[in-house]
């Protein structure tokens, strides 16, 4: 029942994908970076100064990036790709439908800055429907990690995975609560606390604040199951329906629409094998705006309270 | 291949592609028969290639891309013809269950084909990526492309021409099928290319023209094209043709650059080409 998680520190996602591709480019000699201008941003710069001949800066022109890095793998390269996760996707998203996902290139598509957390740059940059795209795509392998250590992590794993790959993380400084040689597996969720009255699923910066509110539940006398699903697609049902099979409920959270996430990836599952009663939490059909993070995350209701509010609603609905 | 043989080779494909299209009443014979002295040249005397034993990395091979995709009856009449697989198979062109598909897909593994292509504007940018990884292999062969030049309205082909340009892939050797037309109509008209020549230039290319349907002046050109890496400079072709060549009533207009004959066109069509390797 008691919820306690060691917290290492604090720091963006974005750097443990700066650190991880710095590290593949000492053990990986077909790995090759790729940005859109935004080096500083992507944390690319180690790889940029120590790999010099293997970095390539394209400039504001995410389509051709796109098609350079699906023409880099024919040969045996393993590009990444660097930009902000609006440019990433809904920008170039034929690029990557036609010249990555259908034509089977092993492109890794990073991209930082993705949803509300942005923060003050607003709506144009926050990007809330980019996981609902990729998954869409045939081929397309996506990755949420939750933290620095976890982002890393998964940019060392998706190295050595075949095929294209969307690894999605963020701009501000969060806690590292995974350990920093844990095994990571693409498609194999994490369960961060077992608990047997409720279930809580969630991907990127929302497992932080799931935590929080098992805790916070915790105080109630509320045993929250915690999930961090880090992929995407391809989803672990087997991790969703062994936890719903303790719990009978479930609440998904994610910094994303509610449209095309992680919690109508779960509905489905649910809904073909053991429906459950399930709330979401997430953006609701609107644009983000200008704020800090905190402010946002608050406002459009993907907040720890948010959290708490959807459990004890959703642990009312069961039998 | 001497250039007599390869009249012959150009012949049969055309056949192919107006027989391809008119067996499905569909796909792109225009532009198809507008390239097939282009794509005949290239496959039987320039590039350096293993239709026998076809590999997705290209390694040690000069490397092809088909940016304007929609012609793909005249590509795989080619590499039919060329060796990478059965003639035969042409007659499953745009069926269902087909590795042929509408547009070039390597969805279905068809020999020498290394990326989709159909959504135009892509496949510059794919040939610099793999020209990129072909510098880095240390492989001094040579990636070819091909576009319409109706394709040129697509923005991505100018960011690609600019990094094309920016990071001297002078190993890159893009082919313009300069025709003229388009679905709707004369370029001219649905959106003007301007002085094409001095655009390339100006984005830093090194700009050489020829007569599409001139099979010596196209060996010369490229021959040309590749004497030129070294200078650090991009290399375009602008490759005058004409949509529909060979077929009397397709030529002079846009109308059939995605129509498909009937079947008294399509006889029509025959009666101008000769059989020389023997219809699939």
């Amino acid at each position: 029942m008691e919820k306690h998680i060691e917290v290492t520190g604090e720091k963006d996602t974005r750097s443990g994908f700066g650190e991880g591709l710095h590290e593949l480019g000492k053990e990986n000699k077909n790995v090759v970076g790729l940005c859109a201008d935004l080096t500083g941003s992507l944390k690319m710069n180690a790889f940029q100064d120590d790999f010099p001949d293997r970095f390539f800066q394209v400039g504001i022109a995410e389509a051709n990036m796109m098609g350079i890095a699906a023409g880099m793998t024919i040969g045996g390269k393993i590009p990444f790709t660097g930009t902000f996760a609006n440019f990433s996707t809904g920008r170039v998203y034929d690029q990557i439908r036609q010249s990555i996902a259908y034509s089977q290139k092993n492109v890794k598509i990073c991209a930082s800055h993705a949803g509300l957390t942005l923060g003050e740059d607003g709506a144009t940059h926050q990007i809330l429907e980019d996981i609902g795209m990729m998954k869409m795509l045939p081929n397309m392998t996506v990755i949420v990690p939750a933290d620095f250590n976890q982002t890393k992590l998964a940019t060392k794993a998706i190295a050595t995975h075949e095929g294209p790959v969307y690894l999605r993380f963020g701009r501000p400084k969060v806690p590292i609560f995974t350990e920093a040689n844990a095994d990571f597996k693409i498609g194999k969720a994490d369960v961060v606390f077992k608990g047997k009255d409720v279930s809580i699923i969630a991907c990127g910066h929302l497992v932080w604040k799931a935590i929080e509110a098992a805790q916070e539940l915790s105080k109630e006398g509320i045993d929250a199951e915690v999930i961090n699903m880090h992929t995407i697609k391809p989803l672990d049902e087997k991790a969703i329906l062994d936890t719903i099979a303790k719990t009978g409920c479930v609440v998904t959270a994610e910094e994303h629409m509610l449209n095309g996430g992680l919690g109508d990836s779960v509905a489905q599952v649910l809904s073909r094998n053991n429906p459950t009663p399930h709330e979401y939490v997430g953006v609701n059909d609107t644009f983000g705006e200008s704020g800090t993070p905190d402010e946002l995350m608050t406002k459009y209701n993907i907040d720890t309270t948010d959290i708490i509010k959807a459990t004890k609603k959703v642990m009312s609905r069961k039998a | 291949m001497e250039i007599k043989e390869m009249e012959r080779y150009a012949s049969q494909t055309r056949r192919d592609i107006v027989r391809m299209v008119a067996a499905v009443s569909s796909g792109h014979p225009g532009g198809s028969l507008g390239c097939t002295d282009f794509f005949t040249v290239l496959y039987h005397r320039i590039l350096k290639h293993n239709p026998s034993n076809f590999s997705m990395d290209g390694i040690g091979e000069d490397l092809f891309f088909l940016s304007n995709g929609h012609i793909s009856p005249v590509w795989y009449s080619t590499l039919a013809r060329a060796g990478y697989f059965p003639a035969s198979e042409l007659a499953t062109f745009r069926k269902l269950n087909s590795r042929l598909q509408g547009h070039p897909s390597i969805d279905h593994h068809l020999p020498g084909i290394r990326a989709a292509s159909g959504s135009l504007g892509q496949g510059l940018s794919m040939a610099i990526g793999a020209a990129e990884t072909k510098k880095l292999n240390n492989d001094d062969n040579f990636v070819f492309t091909l576009h319409g030049d109706g394709e040129l309205q697509e923005g991505q082909i100018w960011e690609a021409a600019m990094y094309a340009a920016g990071h001297k892939m002078d190993n890159l050797i893009a082919t313009i099928d300069y025709n003229g037309r388009q679905i709707d109509g004369d370029v001219e008209d649905v959106l003007s290319l301007g002085n094409l020549k001095q655009k390339w230039q100006a984005f830093g290319w090194e700009v050489l023209e020829v007569d599409g349907h001139d099979m010596q002046a196209l060996i010369d050109i490229f021959d040309k094209a590749k004497s030129l890496r070294g200078n650090g400079k991009p290399i375009v072709i602008l490759m005058k043709t004409e949509m529909g060549q060979g077929v009397d009533y397709m030529m002079g207009t846009h109308k059939w650059h995605g129509s498909a004959p009937n079947a008294e066109q399509l006889e029509s069509a025959l009666n101008q080409l000769e059989e020389t390797l023997g219809d699939y």
